[in-house]
């Protein structure tokens, strides 16, 4: 079985994120780069199926020269190969042409599955898995907190508001991961140095067969206006609770009109 | 007139209209003449609601052949309805079926698409708040159609009377959509209580509950004000409460009228998921918990002492 995993660098995520004034895009300088969080379960996850059906899993990401990191610390989790697409042009890009990008150096490759985390910390849209089978045609099994293979068919439960929903497709198949559907393990020693060694494909925009002019902030179908930090909150009334804290609470909650 | 297409949200436990399609509805009218699309029965019964908050049609989408296949059967509808009736932007809740099949619909149809919107103006504008609410942003899609996903709570609903129409959708799963099917809808999770990420009180608990019993005084507190129940990253890793509930960067984002926060210290996890709540209440013993940044109303003591006579108060008020 071969399986892809798309992964994202992103700030930490305990970091406070900011847009650069210049071009109202992600200041990728402002934090450190890690792996996104979500796609650690989602690396979990495809080495997870992979050691229990055998295959081969590669890691995909896009991003700025420093992603390669990123690539590195899922192939120290265990990912055999990885493929970075690395181009100037991408910066700025929009969902649109991130979904074009991944999906082009997706297809044809024979994969099987094509795993993602549910959603970016920094972007947080959770559409990029839904994009990317949407333009390679294949089924969409999203939002998993649990997958499970027999054969070519896949099942897994989507999470509702309400629950889940058990739902079922056949391999081709995009899955995304949420939170909490593994515990994702830590790279070993061996692991790291075994990463150093492992193939990186270095891929650009025309690589993939795309004109540089179909993608980053020029060609992005939604622009940023303006943005601004939000104004700080006044600072409100803070009591110490002498016996009457709840009562104070309740009597802040009428003079609100909550209650 | 232009036509704005708004995709309705219903209750999972009675198929009813869902406050956030009457969210929708009031921002669509800003931008044009709403009709709804409508998965499932109890269409024609929604009607007059929809009508009430200025939908002049609703497509009713029957048939268990559309509901049996997730996301894809939204994006055909859609899709067909947006030629059809000239659309000029679709609106469609910030949950995951309405990201996903806004992401996938943008992508069909050649057009940008912007998430999470708090708000839209007359011009198409939206606010977003970004980065866990530290950041507010303005943007507008700049090819095709708008395609807009709105977060729950992001406007109070305004009624604008007119007369609904109810059109059936005599359509069938595509090829696309059957791809993916749903075998078994499963309800989990502690019902009874408002869904968390609209409800309009949250009240929620962290590492300072101590335990999953602990828990039990912030249910009570929260059923004494109608309200959901959230949790911190914390008290969810340490298995106190059920991971579906945690509120934060990388749970739900939370954005209720009133946000009583017990316990929580207000790490950047946690502020992320609940910073652009409207008034926030904080209890914690420690004066130094930087939640309290973020309170209006602030107590510095201990929980278990000043939740439950809260929630006594609350219940002696109401009776």
């Amino acid at each position: 079985m071969k399986i892809a995993v798309c992964v994202k660098q992103v700030p930490d995520t305990w970091a406070e994120k900011m847009l650069s004034a210049a071009d109202s895009t992600l200041d990728r300088a402002a934090a450190d780069g890690v792996l996104n969080e979500l796609d650690e379960y989602a690396v979990e996850e495809a080495l997870q199926v992979a050691e229990a059906h055998g295959g081969e899993l590669t890691v995909v990401s896009m991003g700025p020269e420093r992603a390669a990191e990123t690539v590195r610390k899922a192939l120290s989790m265990g990912a055999d190969a990885g493929i970075h697409i690395v181009d100037d042009s991408l910066h700025g890009s929009d969902a649109i042409a991130t979904s074009a990008v991944l999906a082009a150096a997706l297809a044809g490759r024979g994969f099987d599955l094509i795993v993602f985390g549910s959603e970016s910390t920094d972007a947080r849209m959770s559409v990029i898995p839904a994009m990317v089978a949407e333009r390679l045609g294949i089924a969409q099994l999203t939002f998993a907190q649990r997958v499970s293979l027999s054969g070519s068919d896949v099942t897994i439960e989507r999470v509702t508001d309400y629950g889940f929903d058990t739902v079922t497709g056949s391999t081709p198949a995009v899955i995304s991961v949420v939170e909490k559907i593994n515990e994702p393990r830590y790279p070993s020693f061996k692991g790291i140095m075994a990463a150093k060694k492992k193939p990186v494909d270095t891929v650009t925009v025309a690589d993939l067969g795309l004109e540089a002019a179909t993608v980053g902030q020029a060609a992005a179908w939604s622009a940023v206006e303006d943005f601004a930090a939000r104004p700080a909150k006044p600072a409100g009334t803070v009591v110490t609770d002498e016996g009457d804290g709840g009562s104070r609470i309740a009597a802040y909650l009428t003079e609100q009109k909550f209650i | 007139m232009t036509t704005v297409l708004v995709l309705a949200e219903r209750d999972s436990s009675n198929g009813t209209v869902k406050k956030t399609t009457l969210e929708l509805l009031t921002l669509a009218r800003r931008l044009g003449e709403p009709q709804v699309v409508w998965f499932g029965d109890q269409g024609s019964e929604a009607a007059s609601v929809l009508g009430e908050y200025g939908a002049s049609a609703v497509h009713v989408v029957g048939g268990q052949d559309m509901a049996d296949h997730p996301v894809v059967p939204i994006v055909d509808v859609l899709q067909d309805l947006v030629a059809e009736l000239d659309a000029k932007a679709v609106l469609v809740p910030s949950s995951a079926d309405g990201k996903e099949a806004a992401g996938r619909l943008a992508v069909r149809i050649g057009s940008g698409v912007i998430t999470d919107a708090v708000d839209i103006n007359e011009s198409g504008v939206a606010t977003q708040s970004v980065f866990g609410g530290s950041t507010v942003v303005h943007s507008t899609v700049t090819h095709g159609i708008g395609i807009y996903t709105v977060r729950p709570n992001s406007v109070a609903p305004a009624p604008a009377p007119t007369t609904c129409t109810v059109v059936d959708v005599d359509t069938t799963a595509s090829e696309a959509a059957k791809t993916a099917r749903v075998v078994e809808r499963t309800v989990a999770g502690k019902g009874g209580r408002p869904e968390l990420t609209e409800a309009a009180v949250v009240v929620s608990g962290g590492r300072g509950v101590g335990g999953a019993e602990g828990f039990e005084v912030i249910e009570k507190l929260a059923d004494s004000l109608g309200a959901a129940v959230g949790a911190s990253r914390a008290a969810t890793d340490a298995g106190w409460y059920p991971h579906l509930y945690q509120v934060g960067q990388t749970g739900k984002t939370v954005s209720p009228q009133l946000y009583i926060a017990n316990g929580i210290s207000g790490a950047i996890q946690h502020r992320a998921g609940m910073q652009t709540s409207k008034v926030v209440v904080v209890v914690n013993k420690d004066a130094e918990a930087p939640l309290f940044e973020l309170a209006d109303f602030g107590v510095v003591g201990d929980l278990f002492e000043v939740v439950p006579q809260l929630t006594d108060e609350i219940d002696s008020r109401s009776n």
